[in-house]
């Protein structure tokens, strides 16, 4: 067996440390050694998006990101997004506009919307649609998720506009 | 789905990588997005001893202009390709071409050097780097030698690379002004590989085909040039008529595997539409 290594980085703005294998995989570290359940594992083939995490400011599927490539990164997932009680625009937006059935793509989707919202404040329906395209859905048709997004989009503008 | 255990070491310069690679030999792989590899590694496909992250190496990035060429080091990203100012200016064919790759996390991850370097008539850079007459800068222990796409690809996961060398970027001309490009790419979905997919570069000269250049995603074991169908076009009018004569000669070098997207006969024809339809947009595009 491959000697374990020590990994440092920040989840959600905290320093963690963690001791893996070298073949440990994100998703594996962060859901069985730092208790963040949030992001999902859906098929574990990097295509569904139910893993999604934000790392360096990039969305990616933790499913197919080994922890020791993390060493002094930031990573942030849905657990990072509520602050002092009050939930993000996303989150809220997700609520209101019923973007959710059964939930369990919900981290991922708003994981995602997050990065895509940072590059690009005003998507149009088209743009979210591409640019979403990694995070699969099976209970509500995109529909609804694509009004959320543009919801918290002009939540977010106008937050920033005050 | 975890790897079998391995050894990660993460090289910061160029010299310590291949200095790894040749230390490992036969045990080694090279990690670039790894959107590849992970996965080769996860269904236990691919079992290497040592994996050697190229992520830290700063100088195998970015995107720059040197004289009538475009420098773009292997490590950078899809997304980074995307969001170039300079190749949407300079080359948008590769900018339409890294548009249709997987999606958005994995363009996040997946890089141009990885994509070329894999060997998969799958992906889709092999067949945009032939329609760009590109070439790729390879270092090794005897030092550079650059290496064009034409006769890069040798069989399914087989190049012209040496094991002991690595990619540190990719060199394509520019295209001349008011060149018509297009990818053209049938997908059954996202994320999934082309079903067939077409690459073309097109210069006109008074209403004429100047030059042409024509190559093929995911039929046949590696890409593949339609140089008959190129030929066929050179100083001519591209009229609807001689486009479906073209599509005829580019489906008859089409050797495809039959798999869920298809058989043969299926993902051959999808070849010929997918030429008639790149290079429909590029005259539309040609100036």
């Amino acid at each position: 067996m491959a000697k374990k290594q020590a990994v440092s980085f920040k989840l959600n703005g905290k320093d963690v440390d963690v001791v893996v294998e070298p073949r440990e995989l994100l998703i594996h570290t962060l859901r069985e050694k730092l208790q963040h359940t949030g992001p999902h594992i859906g098929c574990e083939t990097s295509h569904c998006g139910a893993c999604t995490v934000d790392l360096n400011a990039m969305s990616v599927k933790s499913c197919t990101v080994l922890t020791v490539q993390c060493e002094g990164a930031c990573v942030l997932t849905i657990e990072g997004f509520a602050q002092s009680g009050e939930l993000h625009a996303l989150q809220e937006s997700f609520h209101l506009d019923h973007a959710l059935q059964c939930g369990y793509c919900t981290p991922g989707m708003i994981t995602r919307a997050y990065r895509l919202l940072k590059e690009n404040p005003n998507p149009t329906e088209e743009e979210i649609r591409y640019w979403m395209a990694g995070n699969l859905c099976r209970c509500t048709g995109y529909q609804n998720i694509v009004k959320a997004v543009q919801s918290a989009a002009r939540k977010l503008s106008s937050a920033a506009a005050a | 789905m975890i790897p079998r255990p391995f050894e990660y070491h993460a090289p910061q310069t160029l010299p310590d990588a291949l200095g790894l690679l040749r230390q490992f030999g036969d045990e080694a792989k090279l990690l670039a997005g790894g959107h590849s590899l992970l996965p080769m590694m996860k269904l236990r496909f691919a079992q290497p001893g040592h994996l050697i992250d190229l992520g830290g190496i700063a100088e195998l990035k970015g995107i720059r202009q040197d004289g009538n060429s475009l420098l773009i080091g292997a490590m950078t990203t899809e997304n980074e390709i995307i969001w170039s100012q300079l190749l949407q200016t300079k080359c948008p064919l590769l900018v339409e071409g890294a548009r249709q790759i997987s999606d958005p996390q994995v363009r996040y991850k997946g890089t141009i050097g990885g994509d070329i370097a894999h060997g998969d008539p799958g992906n889709d850079h092999p067949a945009l780097m032939l329609a760009l007459a590109a070439s790729f800068a390879l270092r090794g222990a005897g030092g550079e030698r650059v290496v064009p796409a034409d006769g890069f690809f040798i069989g399914t996961y087989e190049t012209a690379m040496k094991p002991d060398e690595i990619m540190t970027q990719v060199r394509i001309p520019v295209p001349a002004q008011g060149a018509g490009y297009c990818y053209a790419k049938l997908k059954r979905k996202t994320g999934d590989f082309a079903a067939a997919a077409a690459a073309v570069v097109l210069h006109l000269k008074g209403g004429r085909v100047q030059e042409v250049r024509i190559a093929l995603t995911n039929v046949g074991p590696t890409p593949l040039r339609a140089t008959e169908a190129e030929a066929l076009l050179r100083g001519n009018r591209p009229d609807d008529a001689i486009i479906l004569q073209a599509a005829r000669l580019a489906m008859s070098v089409c050797a495809p595997s039959a798999d869920q997207r298809g058989d043969a006969e299926y993902k051959t024809a999808m070849a010929g539409e997918m030429t008639i339809r790149a290079l429909t947009t590029a005259r539309q595009r040609a100036a």
